[in-house]
């Protein structure tokens, strides 16, 4: 029980560590060249928590395709095609066309990987790669004008009780994914095909349809975050997507959970986005180029992967 | 033509041991092979056989004891350390990559080279000499290995193995996957070895193979040398003597006294996949344990696999409760209608989930019937458990323990406690206690043994007959994808099993064991 | 008998090469200068940057992995070479050199960290990636740069050219030279890496060990051969080759781009490319020559599209904004069909891990 504990919350309680000292160190950074401490002010820490809320639900989806030894590349047109598609309908029925769309997206992934046995990473790729052309066939190459809807916008930039609905929108959601990770059986499944896909086979597991189902999920997952993205920035515009790939990866393997599958709490995934954005707001205070980002997060997630992802299968 | 008795053996063992934790698989051998000699090595399975040659090639370090090579002392810590010696082993997994040709992989090792690039031609000629030398100067060695039948493949190994210039050449069950005429090509290529004063090891469990082929003969058994003797000086009944005999002797539960036959459960009628099972008809009724035996690789394990619905393409048909059902995935085989269950050959790569926690793991199958709402019912569940954990005696300290730090023996009770929950009604095993200590086998024979008597059918394929004697109603030997022989009640002997799945006749007199 | 086994081993290339030439002939068919020198010439520049990157992919998946960090990898030295590939003779050398040794050197850190690091192939690359993009962006925040004009001219154009930009005999060909010199340059120079680098490199031991290792790791292992050492050296390779693209591609455009997207989309076309042509992405076979013929199949296919006429039943395809989606689909498609193996297997164990 302990060594099983160790492994997993020894990552969450390391990225904790971080982010207290990126606030401590950016309370003192503010604090001798400013004399103010902003990283510790409210209004700070509940912008930071809105933005995490965008990365946090693409993390959530990613996280769940990741414990099963799977990733998926398409989110960064997921996110846009949704947003998209979901601006262009407009009226009461834009957000339910913009998950819509998610799911079918992830449908379509989870038929790829599940039934076709197509490497994840490169059907989701090929699948981001269509939906771009499908994107820019609809919009002539460049962004809709069409406005994000009024409860797009309230869900992005709304407050309740003084905190943004985004973030509420967040923490709904990660109740949903906690529970479906601990207490119903497809969770199980989920960890189990992560673990071994073949040992759930033969328990009678019908991997197929779980698979299925998470990519699904992370569709979904994936048109949330595309939905509030827009409300927030009250349109949706190309390429709007393309910055969360990255750091949602990062947040997830950040986070303690495996890269190989059948690891992971969903409280690190949680953490870890927290880390990134907080990584991100520090590195634009220091005005680093969109360059340096780049760079930073390969190096974290190499570096997250040497200390944690090592062994299981062969590697080739 | 053998070598004289006074020129010092090729290679000696003197008091190897060899031990994997508590399992001794080697226990103070002394074994010789000379040059010039073709050397078999007699042995059922567990017998020590794949021990002692992997010592011999390199591949494991002994425990204990020395090895002799020429006389001088020798340990190699890679077969490629034992090539370098002298020392080739053909194994019984092919060691050939199927995607690169016949001449790449017969030179893989030190290809010839020029201007430091690998010279295809000649490697080529290589090949050919190779290839000629052993008769099958038909294989065109530019072929991929894959377009190779399995028997081609293996003479290729063979090929390759000549080619390390081998003064002793090991060669591991090399004829089981043979057609009749290249094992012809086989023996020829080894007479002639012979001649030429290389030393031969023969590893096969086929009696007739080694009268006809070896000059001496050593039997092993339970990770002993028995007695190695000139081939021939021994009848066909004492070397089964030899190779049987037990030191312990496992309690088994008493068998149930039949009135009348069972209700058929389980049926096939025909079952046909690939290469593997070629016609399989067999029955297994309401409360009866049914054996599978005969040797390793029969088809007994693609039989289960078939019947779970892990194969695809499988022909005939299989009834269950007389109704025809088409079984198209190990989720179908546990529905509601068939209550199928595996215990699965491989507990670590295909049973247990490691990482997990040993509640996680029991409960893996039956999860979809402990939910309310289509949420886990945690009490429920966690009956469940402590149920399985009380009924099987499994220890642990918790059952949130990683299933990964249980001895072999508890986690195959972990396994076995999975598929108990589902409450199956027709039990498929795998050779369920192969490298399980004796308390934890006798208890899983108790348990079949209950569960039989509550009325599941259990169709159990096990490697150890003597298993198959203590629990079975009925034997099935598998040969070659077939059931060449029902073995029934007071049929079932060791002599019966082992002559059958050696594919000998035996004069049907009852033979005692020899005792160690 | 033999040599229909054999010609079966090499099916997927015939059917390759049997689509270029009715994609191309198709292309030249309608286009209105289609068999002409310059057009050959274009389209073989058009080419040769996505061939290398897809020579480059090549390597890794002979092993059984992938390399996602092929296309990153040309950006980096593109942007390398727009600030390297100016001044004089030994300058340019130089910048060369350099820009091949970043490429060296970022395929060996990516070979490390496999071998050494024990990291999946595809995550690494995933994330040495994203750090070569970063870099790129370093190099050229903005596109720009400039390259040697006449290196430029002639590494675009034909051997004529070359001889003609650089003076070689004054001016007074040799009867040979004659004979060669409409070839376009992008093809001698793809002839010249695959004599010089990729054959030697796949008769060499450690070239066959890649095979070996994709064919069976285990089998390999058991066999002696140098498993880390073919790893390592597949890596370096593909760095190499993808250095190569990107000191191609500065010479066409003469600047550099450090353009994600674009990365991200040579790096799939190259798998696609590397599946049109015929290896396996389970690794043990094909080669980089077949990855070549894969890269003409896809540049054929949208040379096509720039010339269907809209006037006819097919009209719609030469929508160019209908092309990102098209291509996108076809890049779909190649890399599953390559992938997908399901319908073959017998034993579904066999499917998983």
């Amino acid at each position: 029980m302990q060594a099983y504990l160790r492994s997993i919350d020894r990552p969450i309680l390391v990225a904790c560590g971080f982010v207290i000292l990126i606030l401590a160190a950016g309370t003192a950074y503010t604090a001798i060249t400013q004399g103010t401490a902003t990283f510790l002010s409210p209004a700070y820490l509940l912008q930071q928590l809105k933005v995490a809320s965008f990365l946090g639900v693409v993390a959530a989806g990613m996280m769940l395709v990741i414990l099963m030894g799977h990733i998926d590349l398409s989110v960064p047109w997921t996110v846009a095609a949704s947003a998209m598609l979901a601006t262009a309908v407009g009226g009461p029925e834009a957000i339910p066309v913009g998950l819509a769309i998610g799911a079918l997206v992830g449908l379509f992934n989870g038929l790829g990987v599940a039934f076709l046995r197509v490497p994840s990473m490169i059907f989701t790729l090929g699948v981001n790669t269509v939906l771009r052309g499908l994107m820019v066939m609809l919009t002539g190459g460049f962004s809709p004008t069409t406005m994000a809807t009024p409860p797009m916008q309230f869900l992005a930039k709304a407050e309740l009780l003084g905190i943004p609905m985004a973030v509420f929108v967040w923490a709904l959601l990660s109740v949903g994914i906690v529970f479906l990770l601990t207490r119903t059986p497809m969770g199980r499944y989920i960890y189990a095909i992560g673990n071994k896909e073949a040992a759930a086979y033969l328990s009678g597991v019908n991997t197929r349809l779980v698979i299925l189902g998470a990519f699904t999920l992370c569709g979904l997952c994936s048109a949330m975050a595309g939905i509030l993205l827009s409300g927030y920035s009250s349109k949706a515009y190309q390429a709007m997507g393309d910055p969360y790939l990255l750091p949602a990866i990062a947040a997830v393997v950040i986070g303690g959970t495996n890269i190989l599958g059948g690891q992971g709490r969903y409280a690190g995934t949680v953490v870890g986005t927290i880390l990134i954005v907080l990584l991100q707001s520090v590195l634009s205070v220091m005005q680093m180029p969109e360059a340096g980002r780049q760079i930073i997060y390969g190096l974290v997630i190499i570096l997250m992967l040497v200390l944690y992802g090592r062994g299981g299968r062969s590697s080739a | 033509m053998t070598a004289g008795a006074d020129t010092p053996p090729l290679v000696r063992l003197t008091g190897v041991s060899k031990h994997y934790g508590g399992v001794h698989a080697l226990r103070e051998v002394e074994f010789a092979a000379r040059a010039g000699s073709i050397h078999g090595v007699l042995g059922e399975n567990g017998a020590g056989k794949s021990t002692l040659i992997k010592i011999i090639a390199g591949v494991v370090q002994p425990s204990a004891g020395e090895m002799l090579i020429d006389d001088r002392p020798a340990s190699f810590a890679s077969p490629q350390a034992a090539n370098a010696a002298g020392v080739v082993c053909v194994f019984q997994e092919l060691s050939l990559l199927p995607d690169l040709s016949v001449a790449d992989n017969i030179c893989i090792t030190r290809p010839p080279r020029r201007l430091g690039l690998i010279d295809g031609q000649a490697q080529r000629r290589r090949a050919e000499e190779l290839l000629a030398r052993i008769g099958c100067s038909d294989i065109d060695p530019r072929l991929p290995v894959k377009a190779l039948p399995l028997s081609r493949r293996q003479m290729v190994e063979i090929a390759k193995a000549l080619g390390r210039d081998p003064r002793l050449l090991i060669l591991d069950e090399a004829t089981s996957a043979l057609t009749a005429a290249d094992v012809e090509k086989v023996y020829a290529l080894l007479h002639r070895l012979r001649r030429e004063g290389m030393g031969i090891l023969y590893i096969s469990h086929r009696m007739p193979e080694i009268k006809a082929l070896c000059d001496t003969c050593s039997v092993f058994r339970n990770g002993r040398h028995i007695d190695t003797f000139p081939s021939g000086a021994r009848s066909d009944d004492e070397v089964v003597r030899m190779l049987i005999g037990r030191e312990i002797h496992n309690v088994y539960p008493p068998k149930p006294v039949r009135t009348e036959p069972p209700k058929p459960v389980l049926e096939t009628r025909g079952l046909r996949w690939g290469q593997r099972l070629a016609d399989i008809s067999l029955t297994v009724g309401r409360g009866e344990i049914v054996g599978l035996g005969g040797l390793d690789g029969q088809g007994q394990r693609e039989l289960l696999l078939a019947l779970f619905g892990v194969l695809r393409g499988v022909e005939g048909s299989v009834l269950v409760d007389g109704r025809p059902v088409r079984i198209g995935s190990p989720s179908k085989a546990k529905s509601a209608g068939i209550r199928m269950a595996l215990i699965p050959e491989d507990r670590k790569t295909e049973g247990l989930l490691l990482p997990m926690s040993v509640g996680e793991n029991i409960t893996l199958a039956a999860l979809g019937g402990m939910t309310r709402g289509g949420v886990i019912d945690r009490k429920r569940e966690a009956d469940s458990i402590a149920r399985m954990v009380e009924a099987l005696r499994i220890k642990i300290g918790s059952a949130d323990a990683a299933v990964g730090t249980l001895s072999g023996g508890n986690q195959q009770k972990v396994a076995i406690a999975r598929w108990l929950l589902t409450e199956a009604r027709i039990v498929l095993l795998n050779d369920p206690t192969r490298g399980i200590d004796v308390g934890t086998k006798q208890e899983i024979y108790q348990l079949l043994h209950d569960l039989a008597a509550a009325g599941t059918s259990i169709l159990f394929y096990s490697t150890d007959y003597d298993e198959l004697i203590g629990c079975c109603d009925r034997v099935l030997i598998l040969y070659g994808g077939r059931v060449i022989r029902t073995l029934e009640g007071e049929a079932i002997t060791e002599t019966n099993i082992v002559a059958s799945a050696l594919n000998l006749e035996t004069n049907g007199q009852a033979a005692e064991a020899v005792p160690a | 008998m033999t040599t229909l086994l054999r010609m079966s081993r090499q099916g997927g290339l015939l059917i390759a090469i049997a689509l270029f030439v009715l994609f191309y002939g198709l292309y030249s068919y309608q286009h209105p200068r289609g068999g002409s020198a310059d057009l050959i010439v274009q389209n073989a520049n058009e080419t040769f940057t996505l061939a290398l990157v897809a020579m480059a992919q090549t390597v890794p998946v002979l092993l059984g992995g992938l390399d996602l960090s092929v296309g990153p990898l040309m950006t980096m030295v593109n942007c390398l070479a727009s600030h390297l590939l100016t001044g004089s003779g030994w300058d340019l050398a130089f910048g060369i050199v350099l820009c091949l040794c970043a490429g060296l050197l970022a395929g060996f850190i990516n070979g490390a960290l496999v071998v050494y690091g024990r990291i999946q192939p595809i995550i690494a690359t995933l994330a040495t990636g994203a750090v070569l993009i970063g870099i790129a962006l370093f190099l050229r925040p903005t596109p720009g740069g400039a390259v040697d004009s006449d290196l430029s001219w002639a590494a675009t154009n034909t051997l004529f050219d070359v001889a003609d930009t650089y003076g070689w005999w004054g001016g007074d060909l040799p009867g040979w030279f004659v004979a060669i010199q409409a070839i376009p340059v992008p093809i001698i120079l793809i002839v010249l890496v695959v004599l010089l680098v990729w054959l030697p490199f796949k008769n060499s031991v450690t070239g066959r060990g890649c095979y070996a290792i994709g064919s069976s790791e285990q089998a390999a292992f058991m066999s002696g051969v140098a498993i880390d050492r073919s790893k390592l050296a597949a890596f370096t390779l593909a760095g190499l080759f993808a250095a190569i693209a990107g000191i191609y591609l500065a010479l066409q455009t003469g600047s550099g781009n450090a353009d994600m997207p674009m990365a991200g989309g040579y790096t799939l076309n190259s798998i696609a490319a590397v599946v049109i042509g015929g290896t396996s992405l389970f690794g043990g076979s094909g080669g980089a020559v077949a990855s070549i013929i894969g890269v003409m199949v896809l540049r054929a296919i949208s040379f096509c599209f720039r010339v269907v006429p809209e006037d006819s039943i097919v009209g719609f395809l030469a929508n160019p904004l209908l092309q990102p989606l098209f291509e996108g689909i076809i890049l779909l498609a190649a890399v599953s069909l390559g992938a997908a193996r399901v319908f073959t297997v017998k034993n579904r164990l066999q499917l998983f891990g």
